[in-house]
């Protein structure tokens, strides 16, 4: 095995076989699953318990009847029951909550109460809201004496969700959810960010660790310090890689299972189950009730799994992989160079600025990126290779031509190149610097000392 | 036949220049020592020649051909400053650093393992080095440097940390190895381990070269022409007729014993002496006084720092 394998065996497999590799590489996807799951599941199942809800309503019986029963969602009329009774005997009569409707309502919209022990659930609250708004409306459309009106209301009802389709260059249509594309950016972008931070500074500690051991003379006595440098810098790669391919990999796993028992398991059979919580009891009586609601609830959770499947995941997972491999080598080799200028990880403050701002500025143009993915500003931050992964992650769910995507690939590794050049002057006087903390100008000087 | 040569070596660094066109000849199979006080450019001189650094003028021969870079294979350095990875296991962190110096992994193990029953650390294989004594650490050090069979043996202070007890059993290894057909270059201030060990030196102070060649060259060329002479009888008559001719330095009695330090000078020879005192009394010994290495250490570089002062001042009153 040559040497920089040697290396980066031993870069590699230190670093696996630590426990905190190890659980952060378990524990990720469980939390990238949830991310996934979490919005599908709350959406697909709902409160189980059925709450019964009394009614009142002061001098008039108006919407008495009208306001329908669900399956979880009992209302009773009380007729003759006065509120404070009522209020008084709450608990014994085991209601869930108080609705408390007065005259007023039809002119004054805050005149209606819902009173329960703890906070109404927003399910419940919209509910009821739509419930008296539509009934509202009706009994004021009735009052101008139309025929046929429930009739006509039926006919007019309409139901918009904007459908958006990306057109490709080849004059291919694809069903795409902006929601999900900003998702894939932001988590994209933001993962970039964060990964080239950990794995950079990963090497920077390991560039202190053998300096401040004082094994790094032993080394250098065997190896070019480039050779150590690229070992390091390859073999933590390597180690951000495995952990990514088993993030994926156990994130999938851990999806597809659990979507699998939610959406197919044996004790939710019937699709509609879940969502059978506001069906009302008899659609038929009241053409303005809004009894799709549950089919909607459901297919939301199933449109979100419909639209994460429609991405293209190869291009997006491939890109990623690039992108991230390119950032980092080329943030990597910045932070190998800190390290070697260092004595202690608390002297590294001083250096860490050309590290942080490009990096902290991707992010800004990143954040901008979702809101707008073809501004200028996007564009060129895309394109310049020190902010460039993370914002390129930020744009690519939305549709990037591939021109730029390969322009942008180029560059990023060409600076790579320019960047490690720089990078191993400084670290191979660096690492044989004690003592004093280098100055910027010392810093400039090393880069220009003759080499072997 | 010469190992290894740096001829006019010159490094300067940022502010001041490390070394001053020094040259150093290591003869095979000697046991050269690297000596000069801290900050002399040892450290530098010692990095030129495992090429961690280039020299930026002069040039390095090994084996009688300009050196290459895999001659660190043929290289053994133990640094001043060593360490070891803390959190790595012994066993295979020697193993390592033994296939970085170009061994196979299966001849690496085998070596480690004779070298490990030597030492008698067959137990420490599966322990992490932070669990190691200091002392044990530089064991383990030790191994690595000389594993892979150096023709040339650089180490840089190589005791600090031992007790007595290891710093013999090193002293022999060191030899042992030189026996072996190793050479080794021996950088150190401690100059009782100089005297023992080294055949050859070179001095170096304030980035020049002030002293080179075999150590009992040197030192003869320090000697004055001091003598000790001990003997049994009439001190009176003896120093009466010693004074025309040598001059007595000092003069002590241990019991009957009269033992007593003269310096020749250009009247008198050994012969004479001797002569005088077969009259005077019985002889017990008459030996010529060497000065140990750390003697001639502190003179030369006190010397120097003397002759550097007074050019200092000329300039200055020149200017």
């Amino acid at each position: 095995m040559s040497k920089t394998g040697l290396i980066i065996r031993r870069e590699y497999m230190t670093r696996v076989r630590k426990k905190s590799f190890i659980i952060l590489t378990l524990l990720t996807p469980v939390f990238m699953a949830a991310m996934f799951v979490i919005p599908v599941l709350i959406m697909s199942s709902k409160d189980k318990e059925v709450k019964r809800i009394a009614v009142v309503e002061e001098g008039g019986s108006l919407f008495k009847g009208k306001i329908h029963s669900t399956k979880y969602l009992k209302f009773e009329y009380l007729d003759n029951m006065p509120l404070d009774t009522l209020k008084k005997e709450f608990d014994q009569l085991g209601y869930y909550a108080i609705l408390y409707i007065s005259p007023k309502l039809t002119y004054i919209p805050s005149a209606a109460r819902l009173i329960s022990r703890k906070q109404p659930s927003l399910d419940v609250v919209t509910y009821i809201q739509d419930a008296l708004k539509k009934e509202i409306e009706r009994e004021k459309l009735l009052s101008y004496h139309i025929q046929n009106l429930d009739k006509i209301l039926k006919e007019v009802e309409t139901d918009v969700k904007l459908q958006t389709i990306q057109i490709s260059a080849t004059g291919e249509e694809k069903r795409t959810s902006t929601g999900i594309a900003m998702g894939i950016a932001y988590v994209g972008g933001l993962l970039i960010y964060m990964l080239t931070f950990m794995f950079g500074a990963m090497v920077m500690r390991g560039v202190i660790e053998e300096k401040t051991n004082r094994i790094v003379e032993v080394l250098i006595s065997s190896v070019r310090p480039m050779q150590l440098m690229m070992g390091k810098i390859i073999g933590i790669a390597l180690v951000g890689l495995t952990q990514f391919f088993l993030w994926i990999a156990l994130t999938l796993a851990i999806v597809t299972a659990v979507t699998g028992v939610l959406m197919h398991g044996p004790d939710q059979g019937k699709k509609i189950a879940p969502a059978s919580f506001f069906s009302a009891g008899n659609p038929q009586s009241n053409p303005l009730q809004e009894n799709t609601i549950s089919m909607e609830d459901l297919s939301q959770g199933e449109q979100l799994l419909t639209a994460l499947r429609s991405v293209n995941w190869p291009l997006i997972l491939g890109s990623f992989l690039i992108f991230f491999l390119g950032g980092y080598l080329l943030y990597a080799s910045m932070f190998a160079a800190v390290g070697a200028a260092v004595d202690s990880e608390t002297d590294t403050q001083q250096f860490m600025m050309p590290i942080t701002i490009p990096l902290l500025i991707a992010l800004f143009i990143a954040m901008g990126a979702f809101q707008n993915p073809d501004s200028p500003v996007a564009f060129w931050g895309s394109l310049i290779p020190y902010t460039s992964p993370v914002v390129m992650m930020a744009r690519l769910p939305f549709g990037v031509p591939l021109w730029e995507l390969i322009l942008s690939i180029v560059l990023l590794f060409l600076t790579f190149l320019g960047t490690v050049w720089f990078a191993a002057r400084i670290y191979r006087t660096g690492i044989l610097m004690y003592g004093k903390k280098p100055s910027w100008k010392e810093l400039w000087k090393w880069i220009r000392y003759k080499s072997f | 036949m010469t190992l290894f040569q740096a001829s006019e070596i010159v490094k300067n660094y940022a502010n001041h220049r490390a070394l001053d066109h020094v040259t150093i000849s290591v003869p095979e199979k000697s046991i050269y020592g690297l000596l000069g006080p801290n900050g002399a450019g040892k450290t530098t001189l010692i990095r030129i020649i495992n090429q961690i650094t280039a020299p930026d003028e002069g040039s390095l021969t090994f084996l009688g051909r300009p050196m290459r870079e895999e001659d660190v294979h043929q290289i053994g350095y133990l640094p001043e400053e060593r360490g070891l990875y803390k959190k790595m296991k012994v066993g295979e962190q020697a193993l390592y650093l033994a296939q970085l110096k170009g061994l196979s992994r299966q001849e690496a193990l085998k070596r480690l393992k004779v070298w490990f029953e030597k030492f008698e650390i067959q137990d420490w294989w599966n322990k992490k080095v932070e669990e190691l004594s200091k002392g044990m650490q530089q064991k383990v050090q030790f191994i690595v440097t000389v594993i892979h069979k150096p023709r040339l043996l650089i180490f840089d202070e190589p005791f600090t940390g031992f007790d007595p007890i290891n710093t013999r059993m090193l002293k022999e290894e060191i030899l042992n190895l030189r026996k072996e057909g190793a050479t080794i270059i021996f950088s150190t201030h401690d100059m009782a381990s100089v005297e023992e060990l080294c055949d050859h030196i070179t001095l170096i102070n304030r980035s020049r070269t002030l002293l080179e060649g075999p150590i009992q060259e040197i030192r003869e060329k320090y000697a004055g022409n001091e003598y000790e002479l001990r003997f049994e009888g009439d001190v009176n008559l003896l120093t009466a007729t010693l004074n025309s001719r040598f001059s007595i330095l000092e003069h002590t009695k241990e019991g009957n014993v009269s033992v007593l330090k003269i310096k020749l000078n250009d009247r008198g020879t050994p012969n004479d002496a001797v002569r005088i005192l077969l009259d005077a009394g019985k002889i017990l010994s008459f030996n010529k006084l060497t000065p140990g290495m750390n003697e001639i250490f502190i003179r030369v570089v006190s010397e120097a720092g003397e002759k550097e002062a007074a050019e200092t001042l000329t300039e200055t009153t020149q200017n």
